[in-house]
């Protein structure tokens, strides 16, 4: 006998989302991202190697122009590391968030043909990035190791750091890659906003060099800036500029937590609003 | 059916409609945005669906016909979840298959094995339960020295075995299957066959969209008639597939009378062209004079100048001086699949006309029209001609050489 379910369409999504963790969808996720790893290196000699060589040829461009030429940083003992941490941070959260926003269209022929919940196509997408953050970060330990610094204790909070930026990421990315289904216009103007944020975030410069106290606040109530200054404090140097430092209170961290929060919240409620619809609208 | 009624139902559809909004320009971007906040509208609704109300009980081989974009496509869309009714309410009982094609997710950069585990996975299986179901799988496709050749080098009749093979093991109690049998060659045919054979025995409940007669009316018992996004007919299959002819005769009986009267040109759209048409003796060779009884086979070339998807190429066989057309059949009437074509490419049809065609002159006047048969691509009234002599009896349209029996009656 048939065991009897009713199910009503509308609510299947809030049924998965109960299931997120499913034998069946973590089944699906992983080779979902197995799949994208297989073929964004395809037919490339050195393959997997590139997802640390990019960061690495970066790192080695930034480090001539800006420690080199124009000697920023002199302040900072293992400078080349703190900018380096920097890199491998800040590509995270763009490339989690540059992947996902084309996810969804990108997936089009799928979502339109099988029933699968929509949200695993975004994670599988922040799971690449993730992926090749963590081979990153291999990178920086290496260089950390080379360079002999003395890694305070207080490291045990460098996967809370990293949770919180990746939740404000995929929190973006849910939002992004619902939103572009609907208005391409948005992968023009999110490169526009990451390009901006670039330099508004103190990744090639020590947050230091900026002397205005309004503008250090505004800088770091961006919770990439604020990850990125308690990571190289807690993995780099003490001598960073957190956002406890900034606002004289560790409270202040409060502000970047509560908009990470938000955007995820927002991202995932419009995100399930949309689902619905992607497969008429993509 | 005295017992249709006592089944319980696997499926209930009440009163469902699907509204499609199409913003107005294709354009879509932060402009209409803007647009849509300051005043309402800017979107077009198209009903794809209106109202409609069906139910499937447990074990019904069900069919689901139309002409192309009646809604049948939707609704089934609609009951595999990939899409929400605007109204109305869908009822399942019993687990579904999720996928309404077979190979979603194929990608052709990757080998045969590694489509099987994408597949497999997107279909809900663990990487552990698709190890121990790799070898049947591989069997039953007859692939097995292609498994790490990437797909892009399979013919596409190996692709639809192996996502034939696939897709059968998905388990279910209710199975969705869209114009499965669009391609494969006849062996793989009468593998769906057996399966499909296989389902019915198993007392499954499957969902068959398609345009093919002959398979709704081997394997289906119901079925339903969806026309403009309304059922039309719904009950047993051969009544429904009955209904169907008719709509479908209906649509071409009144388009080229319209057409006629609208215009004269020869060459109406610049989508494709037709040429070199011909008529054939038995030998395949170029014949205008043939001799009455003699098979006649007409034969003509299209060529597209633009991507055409599923068109209708046919003909019609007029008699000089006789208004009405002698004789017309189409890829549709005849049940002939076309797919899609690209610009440059072309196809050529050959059909035999029917036998008994009296002595006299004939006008051959192929035609190409689109998928629903609405607008002509070309059409070429006396494209060719031909003539029959040599009827012992040259009185009337056409001619018999049948025996005739008389018998007393005692």
């Amino acid at each position: 006998m048939l065991k009897a379910v009713s199910v009503r369409y509308n609510e299947w999504l809030d049924m998965v989302m109960k299931h997120l963790v499913s034998k069946k969808n973590r089944a699906l996720l992983r080779e979902l991202v197995v799949t994208d790893f297989k073929l964004r290196y395809q037919g490339s000699v050195l393959g997997y190697a590139w997802s640390l060589l990019k960061p690495l040829f970066l790192f080695l461009i930034m480090y001539i122009v800006f420690v080199r030429f124009l000697r920023l940083g002199d302040s900072i003992p293992h400078f080349p590391i703190y900018l380096l941490l920097g890199i491998v941070m800040w590509s995270f959260f763009t490339e989690t968030t540059n992947q996902s926003l084309t996810s969804i269209v990108d997936r089009g022929d799928i979502i339109r043909k099988i029933r699968i919940p929509r949200w695993i196509i975004v994670l599988t997408s922040s799971t690449s990035a993730l992926i090749n953050f963590l081979l990153n970060m291999v990178a920086v330990v290496v260089f950390l190791v080379i360079n002999g610094v003395d890694v305070s204790p207080y490291v045990i909070w460098f996967p809370i750091i990293v949770a919180q930026l990746y939740l404000f990421a995929l929190g973006m990315s849910f939002f992004l890659s619902a939103f572009y289904v609907k208005y391409r216009d948005i992968n023009h103007i999110w490169e526009i906003v990451i390009q901006g944020l670039f330099y508004l975030t103190p990744i090639l410069y020590p947050l230091t060099l900026i002397t205005n106290e309004t503008l250090q606040k505004v800088i770091l109530i961006n919770p990439a800036a604020q990850a990125i200054q308690d990571a190289r404090n807690v993995l780099v140097t003490k001598d960073t500029l957190t956002i406890a430092e900034v606002f004289g209170s560790p409270m202040g961290r409060l502000i970047p937590l509560g908009i990470t929060i938000v955007v995820f919240i927002i991202g995932v409620l419009y995100f399930k609003k949309e689902a619905k619809y992607f497969a008429e609208n993509i | 059916m005295a017992d249709q009624a006592d089944k319980p139902s696997a499926i209930k559809v009440k009163n469902v409609t699907k509204i499609f909004r199409l913003p107005q320009e294709r354009h879509r971007g932060l402009k209409q945005l803007f647009l849509h906040l300051f005043r309402k509208g800017g979107y077009e609704e198209q009903y794809a669906l209106k109202g409609v109300s069906l139910e499937i009980k447990q074990g019904d081989f069900f069919g689901i016909v139309g002409r192309n974009g009646s809604g049948k496509s939707t609704l089934l869309k609609l009951l595999a979840g990939i899409y929400t009714p605007t109204q109305g309410r869908i009822n399942v009982v019993g687990k579904l298959t999720p996928f309404i094609e077979l190979g979603v997710g194929f990608n052709p950069e990757l080998t045969g094995r590694e489509n099987v585990f994408l597949n497999g996975a997107l279909l809900g299986f663990s990487h552990k339960e698709m190890e121990g179901m790799y070898e049947d799988i591989v069997d039953f496709a007859e692939l097995e020295r292609f498994m790490d050749q990437k797909l892009k080098n399979y013919s596409s009749g190996m692709q639809v075995r192996l996502a034939f093979s696939i897709a059968i093991r998905a388990q279910s109690d209710i199975l969705l299957l869209d114009e499965v049998l669009a391609v494969g060659d006849a062996a793989f045919q009468q593998k769906c066959y057996d399966y499909f054979h296989e389902l019915k025995k198993k007392k499954l409940t499957v969902i068959l969209v398609s345009h093919d007669r002959g398979v709704l009316e081997r394997f289906c018992g119901r079925g339903v008639l969806i026309d403009k996004g309304r059922v039309v007919s719904s009950g047993p299959i051969r009544k429904v597939l009955k209904e169907y002819s008719k709509v479908v005769l209906d649509e071409l009986d009144q388009e080229p009378r319209k057409e006629k009267e609208t215009t004269k040109s020869e060459v109406l759209t610049s989508f494709a062209e037709i040429n070199k048409t011909r008529t054939l003796d038995k030998k395949g060779e170029t014949q205008k004079k043939f001799t009455f009884a003699e098979p006649v086979t007409a034969e003509f070339t299209v060529v597209m100048k633009q991507t055409i998807v599923n068109p209708i190429i046919g003909l019609t066989v007029w008699q000089k001086n006789v208004d009405k057309p002698l004789f017309a059949t189409n890829t549709l009437i005849a049940g002939t699949r076309t797919t899609t074509y690209k610009a440059g490419e072309s196809v050529v049809l050959r059909t035999r006309l029917p036998a008994g065609m009296n002595d006299g002159e004939y006008y051959v006047e192929p035609a190409i029209a689109n998928e629903s048969g609405t607008v002509f691509y070309d059409r070429r009234p006396k494209a060719a001609t031909f003539f029959v002599n040599g009827s012992s009896n040259p009185y009337s349209i056409l001619a018999t050489e049948e025996k005739i029996t008389i018998s007393v009656e005692k």
